[in-house]
């Protein structure tokens, strides 16, 4: 039997991923999806709930720094609270960063340029809702494309996230090895995307929609979508 | 305070020394003893020109008139030095829905789809500011190409500098790099490609031009004409401020040393504010509510005014009160004349202007009716509802006079052309390989690209790195190809020639991916015209696009000419630059340049190189003897033509593993690009190909002029061997050589060359130790 699942992509001014991340869910994944305006309050009728990449009210003052105290945001940490799943991408993960659904700060790359490209990934926790299609330990590509991903976190928080296996993606070489050179931005540990205590908040650099489809040369981020799906199956 | 120079600082001093009589609105020049000053010289118009003015005019016109009149009649605007040679080039064609003109140029790509394109140079900016200078030119080809009604989806930057090595062309090219990748990343529209080229001309002079390119159905289509009597003018986005007053003129003079004095000539940009503006106006454009577009760049409101009243036929009044303004006390001239980004003219219909109000709301923009169309064929500029500007529309955007300049054979060419490329020692050619490929020019610019975000939309099939971008038509099995080309070296040493090759090359970079060129635009950037040996150089290099578009049947559709690019009386190269669009028609279809099979057989389609004459203006020249010499051949445009059909139809019957042209760096460039496999991971990847082919030297050849040659039409591709008499029956059919050179090897590049019957390994290395020197040979300071 297949299910249902209805997605939200969240549009606030200067978001540009949400029409990819819109693309992948109704014409790959198949399921239905709506654009939530950065105006509206109320996420409760979604399954999923998508904050997108790009550049949220210009990045102006800090990449996310903006966008939480918009209107949605308010919905979106109320929908977290009561158990909802809300998914990061980029922009979206230092928003989730910002509004403090998920500890944690972004600095500029290490590099201090920004940076487009494929990185390797390392899926460290297949247990959140987001991750139910991926193997432990699995080497998987995606791209990333960002200034501000140089992910930092204090000692303490660090480690109640480590206690609770909330790194979920960290920067590798192909044989899954989290070294200097695989890290793209200088991220603390190779962190590429944590998950929240209860699992239900995931924030993440790379972009799954840009790895949906192999004629965009790989598909390894298609199975974060499929798996929210096999979520709620 | 002197009234030497009154209008040196052109935002400044003179515009706040006219402001009281400017806002009395009638004032006269004459009467203030404007005859001695001739303010109309500063603002870079001829005597001949303003006596012009006065004669059309009938009247001296006033001080707000004669900056509309500079701006509009400066050429940037008016085209005056290149629009009687630019008519020599062909503009239609079966696929041609909208040519030169307009904002931009449309294409038909089936199935009610089209792609509206265009490229621009912002070379004078980025020469003062590079970063704003390179951010600006970015979003001003987007609006363009949004004013067409399409929503812009790729960009290609095309730039040149001086040598990285050289500290002021290494802060222009970090700059220029930096605006680029702040401005189209903020944006959402990827950069997929480009090129950067570095030669001791740009020095003073860098170019930065920037192609956009954008996808709308046929019924979406918008022109910037303001039709219909009583419809309203509008303005939408960014408020006006004292910006880039006099951006234009700027553009249209050689850089002096004092040139850094006009970085308030220079805008500023707001990539957000510009992404807000492509959101609302493709919503307030499918309400039907807007009649005609416009996008406001060069010369602000009084050349998008202007030119879309002219377009119609129709007049139009403004009264400047209406137009949001950023600063306090801005005069007439301010508001006509300010180059603010991020604002666009609409048309509407008088009952529809609450639509576009409430989508701007939306968006969080602001949206002003500034005037309304009129029957009386003049543009009238009110303030407070007194005139202070009367202009008939059509005298300001198309009454400028056309020139037509003398012409001479520049003198170098006479040295330059007697080189004897015969006389050249032969060097080492393992030293040559590692000199030729890790040359600024040839090397990888993954450290340039992997700035810019290529990805998002998620369309970009090939992007940055692989010669041309390939972009899907989301819905569809289509891609869109596109590449942009242009060799100033060669251009320098035979204008000809260099038009041609412009143009040819950027058709191979689409065809080697299968796709089919459908049309080009065009980026005209050449020294000061009014000396006869640059008009020369213009004249040569334009009559040789014109030939060769016409045999390879892609009309260009627009383009831009970016003339003055020259300081102290010193010319950059002249670099006709040139995009091309093509289509696939089957996006699985599409081949990429990089060796897929081990043991695929590795050929020449095309010509073979090897005549000493293909080291004229050669990479490998000015890299191993530091010559620019020689005289480049012309291509063979028939071959040409056929080379594009073989690649085209041969990629679509599925023969070829990879496809690659020929050019900077010769055949052995082309080999080792398509060995070392694509650039795309950020962190390396072990995978690399390889190749070993044997090579000979024909009577008169030269073995350098066979591995670096570079005026050839030839591409390098791979096959499985039972593809081998396909090939050639494809070959022989469009009278074309095919040369089997070797086959694809894994990890290794070895040439041999056989001389009689004797064979002799010419090189034998590692690709991996090639690759590493190409990709950090280059590394952005």
């Amino acid at each position: 039997m297949t299910v249902t699942v209805r997605f939200g992509v969240v549009v606030f001014p200067g978001s540009n991923c949400d029409s990819d991340v819109y693309h992948v869910i109704r014409d790959v994944l198949g399921q239905p999806v709506d654009y939530v305006w950065h105006e509206e309050t109320d996420v409760s009728k979604y399954q999923c709930i998508v904050l997108p990449g790009g550049f949220s009210y210009g990045d102006y003052l800090r990449a996310g720094a903006l966008a939480r105290f918009s209107p949605v945001m308010r919905g979106v940490e109320e929908y977290a609270h009561d158990g909802g799943l809300v998914l990061g991408i980029c922009n979206g993960f230092q928003i989730l960063l910002e509004s403090g659904l998920l500890p944690g700060a972004m600095l500029p790359n290490d590099c201090l340029e920004f940076r487009c490209g494929w990185v390797n990934l390392r899926v460290d926790n297949v247990d959140t809702p987001f991750t139910l299609e991926y193997h432990r330990g699995e080497v998987v590509r995606m791209p990333i494309a960002h200034h501000e991903g140089n992910y930092v976190l204090e000692k303490d928080p660090l480690e109640a996230v480590k206690k609770h296996c909330g790194i979920t993606f960290t920067y590798v070489d192909e044989s899954g090895r989290p070294t200097r050179d695989s890290n793209p931005n200088g991220a603390l540990l190779n962190i590429a995307g944590i998950v929240n205590e209860r699992g239900n908040v995931l924030g993440m650099m790379p972009h799954p929609e840009r790895c949906s489809e192999e004629v965009l040369g790989g598909a390894d981020g298609l199975r974060v979508f499929r798996s929210v799906v096999r979520y709620y199956s | 305070m002197t009234r030497a120079r009154p209008a040196q600082l052109v935002g400044g001093f003179c515009v706040v020394s006219y402001r009281v009589s400017c806002a009395m609105g009638g004032f006269v020049l004459k009467t203030q003893s404007a005859e001695d000053s001739r303010p109309w010289r500063e603002m870079g118009l001829k005597d001949h020109e303003y006596r012009l003015i006065v004669e059309k005019l009938g009247r001296e016109p006033n001080y707000t008139e004669l900056g509309m009149f500079a701006v509009l009649w400066s050429e940037h605007c008016a085209y005056k030095h290149s629009k009687a040679v630019l008519r020599d080039l062909p503009t239609r064609g079966p696929r041609v829905l909208v040519g030169p003109g307009e904002n931009a140029g449309v294409l038909d790509i089936g199935d009610g789809l089209a792609v509206a394109f265009k490229m621009e140079s912002h070379n004078h900016p980025c020469a003062v500011e590079p970063f704003q200078g390179a951010a600006t030119g970015v979003g001003g080809i987007v609006r363009d190409i949004l004013a067409m009604g399409a929503r812009p989806v790729a960009l290609l930057d095309p730039l040149r500098f001086g040598p990285p090595d050289d500290p002021r062309s290494a802060f222009l090219f970090q700059g220029v790099v930096s605006g680029i990748s702040f401005y189209g990343n903020c944006l959402g529209i990827p950069t997929v490609g480009g090129e950067v080229e570095f030669s001791r001309s740009y020095r003073s002079n860098p170019l930065c031009n920037v192609m956009c390119l954008g996808i709308m159905k046929h019924d979406e289509l918008f022109q910037g004409r303001a039709s219909g009597p009583g419809n309203l003018v509008m303005v939408v986005g960014h408020s006006t401020g004292r910006d880039g007053i006099h951006g234009c003129t700027f553009a249209s003079e050689e850089l002096r040393e004092d040139s850094e004095s006009k970085r308030p000539n220079v805008q500023v940009g707001d990539p957000f504010m510009e992404k807000l503006l492509i959101e609302a106006c493709l919503e307030m454009m499918r309400t039907g509510a807007v009649v005609g577009v416009q996008d406001m760049g060069a010369a602000g409101i009084t050349s998008s005014c202007a030119e879309t009243a002219a377009r119609a036929g129709t007049g139009m009044e403004i009264e400047v009160r209406q137009v949001p303004t950023r600063e306090e006390g801005m005069t007439p001239y301010e508001v006509m004349l300010s180059e603010s980004q991020e604002r666009m003219l609409l048309i509407v219909a008088p009952d529809k202007a609450p639509v576009v109000r409430e989508t701007a709301r939306k968006w969080g923009l602001c949206a002003a009716v500034i005037g309304k169309v009129t029957d009386t064929g003049d543009l009238v500029v009110k303030e407070n509802g007194v005139e202070v500007a009367r202009i008939p529309a059509k005298l300001l955007a198309e009454g400028a006079p056309v020139y037509e300049p003398a012409s001479s054979e520049p003198r170098y060419l006479r040295e330059t052309s007697s080189f004897k490329l015969e006389s050249l020692p032969m060097p080492c050619i393992l030293d040559a390989v590692f000199k030729v490929m890790s040359a600024p020019t040839v090397a990888s610019k993954a450290p340039v690209w992997r700035q810019y975000d290529y990805m998002v939309r998620t369309d970009t099939v090939a992007g940055p790195g692989s010669g041309a971008a390939v972009l899907r038509v989301k819905g569809t099995r289509k891609g869109v190809v596109v590449s942009t080309d242009g060799n100033g070296r060669i251009t320098y040493l035979n204008p000809r020639a260099g038009g041609m090759w412009a143009v040819v090359e950027s058709a191979l970079n689409v065809a080697v991916t299968g796709a089919r060129p459908l049309g080009i635009t065009n980026c005209l950037n050449f020294g000061n015209p009014e000396d006869p040996e640059v008009f020369w150089q213009f004249k040569e290099a334009v009559a040789g696009m014109a030939e060769a578009c016409r045999r390879l049947e892609t009309p260009i559709t627009g383009g831009n000419v970016s003339f003055y690019n020259e300081t102290e009386g010193e010319a950059i190269y002249p670099t006709p630059v040139v995009g091309t669009v093509g289509l696939l028609d089957d996006i699985g279809k599409r081949v990429s340049p990089w060796f897929k099979r081990e043991g695929d057989i590795v050929a020449i389609l095309g010509q073979m190189p090897g005549d000493p004459s293909h080291l004229a203006g050669s990479e490998y020249l000015e890299r191993c003897f530091g010559l620019v010499a020689g005289r480049p051949p012309e291509p063979d445009l028939v071959l040409a033509r056929n080379l594009v059909e073989a690649l085209v139809r041969g990629a679509g019957n599925e023969l070829y593993s990879s496809a690659t042209d020929v050019s900077q760096g010769g055949i052995l460039a082309a080999l080792a690009e398509s060995s070392f496999g694509p650039s795309n991971d950020l962190v390396s990847s072990s995978a690399v190909g390889g190749a070993e082919i044997e090579i000979s030297t024909g009577e008169g050849h030269r073995l350098d002029a066979v591995l670096f040659g570079e005026g050839i039409a030839a591409a390098v591709v791979s096959f499985p061997e039972p593809n081998l008499p396909e090939v050639t029956n494809l070959a022989r059919s469009l009278g074309l050589p095919l040369t089997v050179l070797g086959r694809v090897k894994s990890g290794r590049i070895v040439i041999k060359a056989r001389e009689e019957a004797q064979v002799k390994t010419l090189l034998d290395i590692e690709t991996r130790a090639l690759k590493d020197a190409w990709s950090q040979a280059f590394a952005p300071s």
